[in-house]
């Protein structure tokens, strides 16, 4: 069992608890031990694109140094590596570290940290460069292997008609990605190796909406029915996601999509680690669909797929 | 220091390099529900007309998603030239969202990161 640092992140402790719940036991049956940092904090979400907004750096930059601790206090050895779910999360650490290649912003932030200490505490020592931020789907492809998935799987997805969609925040900008920016092929790979019959989705490196659906739910709602419209003609039965905010615009803003077209038909969208843990025959308390936390529902389809 | 002098230092982007070819508004995917397109910001922004950039609605409608940038043949960062504007107005004036506006019901149902994200680009 190889341990790696995890960093959760607040989606994935709440509205999408079934992607972390599947994913860390996902994780182990492929033999990574996701031990959880002890102290962290929110990643910043969607870092600032500005040059000189070094205090919204900040907060991605704790957790690069809480990792950075869980070396110095013997929780993991020499491992610079942190994973996470959340796409937004990955974004936004891996963004930071890109931010501090500039020298004099990385001083900048550690004599800030530095001052920081006599007034209220905080970190014990500044940040040294190095962690690595890491997308559960990397480690998927570049650690585990897709033979090493497939030959885990108990109970193949034959039959499944699955779509997958991306987003934007793992894929862009390009020095961030995960894979091409444009033509990814990770979680078709991952749904091959789950023996699942992947759809071809065109919109599937298309924006959700993203955090629009706090005060713009209308822009929400046409985008929702674009992305979810051609993989359902495609012959698509479930959408799979990675992304905590993707899934809430495809899932939960099906009703305000089909208010503007009432031709959307419902279509259930899931985590490609709830698939990995049904395939992978795990226990139903690891594939998070009965935590009620799907707008729609995935259980009729995968009981009429003999998977429930 | 003057606007577009402001918006290439907060961007760090080189706004004058852009030819025009149009490709970042056809892969807008939140086009439709802009006043101006993204290559009239970036035109605007290169003959130093940023007030009426300001007047418009276009840099609070991109949603940040980058595929402007991916497809740029000049490879420029449009993402962050639309960040550079969001900053000004908000350094400049009030917050673009009411947060006490959010229906309790929202609130409820909606992911924490959708509520700090949009908090981090339309508020000061």
């Amino acid at each position: 069992m190889v341990k790696i640092p995890y960093y959760p992140g607040c989606a994935v402790q709440t509205t999408a608890r079934n992607y972390s719940i599947s994913g860390i036991a996902v994780a182990k049956k492929l033999g990574i031990e996701l031990v959880e940092l002890p102290k962290w904090n929110c990643c910043g979400v969607f870092p600032s694109l500005a040059t000189d907004d070094l205090m919204r750096h900040l907060a991605p930059i704790r957790n690069l140094i809480h990792v950075q601790e869980m070396n110095e206090n013997g929780i993991v050895q020499n491992e610079n590596r942190v994973i996470t779910f959340c796409s937004m999360c990955y974004h936004t650490l891996k963004e930071a570290n890109l931010f501090l290649k500039d020298a004099e912003k990385m001083e900048k932030i550690n004599t800030f940290l530095e001052r920081e200490k006599e007034f209220v505490g905080g970190v014990k020592e500044g940040y040294k460069g190095g962690v690595e931020a890491l997308d559960f789907l990397e480690v998927l492809r570049d650690i585990v292997g897709y033979d090493r998935i497939t030959k885990e799987v108990k109970k193949p997805l034959k039959g499944l008609k699955v779509a997958p969609y991306y987003g934007c925040l793992v894929l862009r900008p390009r020095e961030i990605g995960i894979d091409d920016p444009e033509n990814p092929t990770i979680l078709e790979d991952i749904l091959e190796a789950l023996g699942a019959e992947v759809i071809d989705n065109p919109n599937r490196t298309q924006c959700c909406g993203s955090y629009h659906t706090v005060d713009r739910k209308d822009i929400v709602a046409k985008l929702t029915y674009d992305n979810l419209v051609y993989p359902i003609r495609n012959g698509a039965e479930v959408i799979v996601t990675c992304c905590p905010l993707c899934t809430f615009n495809l899932d939960h803003r099906q009703k305000e999509a089909r208010k503007l077209r009432r031709d959307l038909q419902e279509i259930p969208v899931m985590y490609y680690t709830q698939l990995m843990a049904i395939a992978f025959g795990l226990d139903k308390q690891f594939w998070g669909v009965d935590l009620g936390l799907h707008y729609v529902d995935p259980k009729p389809l995968l009981k009429a797929k003999n998977l429930y | 220091m003057d606007l577009v002098e402001k918006v290439k230092s907060i961007s760090g982007e080189d706004v004058l390099s852009c030819y025009q070819c149009g490709l970042c508004s056809g892969s807008c995917p939140v086009r439709f529900a802009m006043d101006l397109s993204p290559t009239q910001v970036i035109r605007l922004v290169q003959v130093g007309n940023i007030e009426k950039i300001l007047e418009s609605n276009t840099f609070w409608i991109c949603s940040t998603c980058f595929a402007c940038h991916a497809r740029c043949p000049r490879e420029i960062n449009i993402t962050r030239i639309m960040e550079a504007l969001r900053q000004i107005r908000l350094r400049r004036d009030q917050d673009k969202i009411s947060v006490n506006k959010i229906p309790k019901e929202e609130l409820k149902i909606l992911p924490p990161i959708a509520l700090v994200s949009n908090f981090r680009k339309t508020t000061a």
